[in-house]
């Protein structure tokens, strides 16, 4: 019988031939923590009295939620998890590397991995045909120490698309799209898998976009296909022996099949607090914004920097709107460097901050003031996200991120285009 | 085991935000003190009402957004004996059962806030002492059941060494 992508990569790692619904223990090719949960992962694997890592190579402790540190407590933390990774031998990755699904993805992420991290958005590496999911502190601590972990075989939503992107549109409307239109439960346990001629076009970054959200459907992954895509983006990373091709079975069983034409997709937004409260951008527009943030693991690669870049070009954020922006990595940053979005961006009034998560989740570098508009290219918008319940936030693409913030107003992104 | 208590009401999408809030991230290696905070954005007054043994009661998708484990765990230290949801989100659901804080998946719509109810682990049943009626709760994959039996997993892996799912 056929096999989705999940079930596909499922069988060939716990060496058995499953399907949806049955229960596996699989071997991991990559476990990590970021600073926000490794803590209670190392106080849980001492607990645990596993006081050993199965391989240390492929175990990484990233330094991004509150990176440079704004409090004492959070320097302390690092410290914590800076010493067990010298300790153990395992990955640090440094405060301003980046985020770590950006990192994953530029350095660690094969086809057919199965990776596990202690952070819901480790579905992003779902981009490059690896099944990976987010778990909880103590799941990753007895991941980290047996390099094994139990697993569901996920029913699968098969997701087609169809059609090119029009001009201003971007795999963040596509998701924000998807999401409103199955809710934010809508794939609660499943996994998403992409496929259709726009899928087989589209860019790796965007594909990170989109599988990046796949969470935000209640979805445990958000599977692309391994293609000359992946091949490429290996290649751009200096991995490409790493690339193999990876697809479902044309006779696979889906649970249920969803179609989406681009053609037909509008600038989307999805407004307080929930995502999957979505509207077409220009039902909202003229709402004022006091603050645009672009970065993040959704939208804060090199191709999202250049696309802002692009409309602020020559143009000023509005007085009233600051504009703060992370690059995803450090390799995002020198690119952007490089070609000269950077300079740009600083030109129209935008503040630079390190790569690292930076406003999205509420701890420093944007926190948002009582009754304050953000709009953001992240993927969350609950109340008290970015550290304030009595803020609202918004999420959309760079492009309307950029042309909101030239008007100080949530603005259709197309009459800069 | 039964358990009884007092019903907490909550509604929908009620997130790891709500429960366990990123401005509040300095105290995530200061568990007491965060547990303090436990679902304050959404109900200020809720740690100071809540009485040992407690139960929360919510309607859909209860847990969504962040992996932190934070928000199941002071949950439980702040007193709570179940969750009672229509559903809960995959990783919540995951940590939970983890740190041995019991998710029951059930229709909550007739439950109301401050119902007395009783819960019986073992049988799987509620009964809303208030309201007399019983509940109907969907079973848990049985590796999680296991685990939660253990009181958690690191319990479960102390007495076990690996994962048996057979």
């Amino acid at each position: 019988m056929g096999k989705t992508l999940a079930e596909k990569i499922l069988s060939a790692k716990s060496d058995t031939d499953v399907c949806a619904g049955n229960i596996v223990v699989v071997p991991l090719d990559l476990v990590f923590v970021q600073d926000s949960t490794g803590p209670l992962t190392l106080r849980q694997l001492n607990e645990s009295n596993l006081n050993t890592i199965h391989n240390p190579k492929r175990t990484i402790l990233f330094l991004d939620h509150s990176a440079p540190s704004p409090a004492k407590e959070l320097s302390n933390d690092h410290i914590f998890l800076r010493s067990f990774a010298k300790e153990k031998g395992a990955i640090l990755s440094e405060i301003g590397e980046g985020v770590c699904h950006q990192i994953v993805a530029e350095s660690f992420a094969r086809p057919e991995d199965i990776i596990v991290g202690a952070d819901s958005h480790t579905v992003t590496a779902g981009a490059l045909a690896a099944f990976a999911t987010g778990m909880g502190s103590t799941d990753i601590a007895v991941a980290m120490a047996l390099g094994q972990t139990w697993l569901r075989v996920p029913e699968t939503i098969r997701v087609i698309v169809h059609g090119r992107f029009a001009k201003g549109i971007y795999a963040k409307d596509l998701i924000l799209h998807l999401i409103g239109r199955i809710g934010a439960d809508g794939a609660t346990y499943k996994a998403l898998e992409f496929g259709g001629e726009t899928v087989a076009t589209m860019t790796m970054s965007e594909r990170l976009t989109i599988a990046n959200m796949a969470v935000e459907a209640g979805a445990k992954v958000g599977l692309f296909p391994s293609d000359s895509t992946t091949q490429r983006y290996l290649e751009d990373q200096g991995r490409g022996e790493q690339y193999i091709a990876l697809a479902p079975d044309p006779d696979a069983t889906y649970e249920s099949t969803t179609e989406i034409y681009a053609t037909e997709l509008e600038p989307t937004i999805s407004q307080p607090h929930t995502v999957d409260n979505v509207a077409p951008v220009k039902e909202v527009a003229g709402i004022h914004i006091d603050q645009v943030f672009i970065g993040t693991c959704t939208n804060g690669r090199l191709d999202d920097i250049r696309i802002a870049a692009g409309i602020l070009k020559g143009r000023k954020r509005h007085s009233h709107t600051r504009l703060i922006v992370a690059p995803a990595s450090q390799k995002v940053l020198l690119r952007a460097l490089a070609e000269g979005h950077i300079a740009t961006l600083v030109e129209s009034g935008a503040t630079i901050v390190p790569p690292g998560c930076a406003a999205c989740l509420g701890v420093h570098q944007g926190v948002l003031g009582d009754g304050e508009r953000c709009l953001s290219t992240s993927n969350r918008n609950f109340k008290g996200r970015m550290g304030n319940p009595a803020a609202f936030i918004y999420l959309a693409s760079p492009a309307t991120a950029a042309a909101t913030a030239i008007h100080g107003e949530i603005t259709d992104p197309r009459e800069f285009l | 085991m039964m358990l009884t208590g007092k019903v907490f009401k909550f509604g929908d999408n009620i997130s790891t935000d709500l429960i366990a809030p990123g401005r509040l991230l300095h105290l995530r290696s200061n568990l007491p003190e965060l547990a303090r905070h436990t679902l304050e954005d959404a109900d200020p007054t809720f740690v100071k009402r809540l009485k040992k043994g407690d139960f929360i009661v919510a309607g859909k998708n209860f847990g969504l957004g962040s992996s932190r484990e934070h928000a199941p765990l002071i949950i439980k230290m702040s007193g709570v004996s179940a969750i009672l949801t229509k559903s809960v989100a995959r990783i919540f659901f995951r940590n939970a059962i983890n740190v041995g804080l019991p998710v029951l998946i059930c229709d909550t719509d007739k439950v109301n806030d401050g119902d007395k109810l009783e819960v019986d682990l073992k049988k799987g049943e509620i009964t809303d002492l208030t309201n007399k009626t019983k509940l109907y709760v969907n079973p848990m994959p049985d590796i999680m059941l296991r685990i939660l039996e253990e009181g958690g997993l690191i319990p479960y892996i102390k007495k076990h060494k690996s994962f048996d799912i057979r």
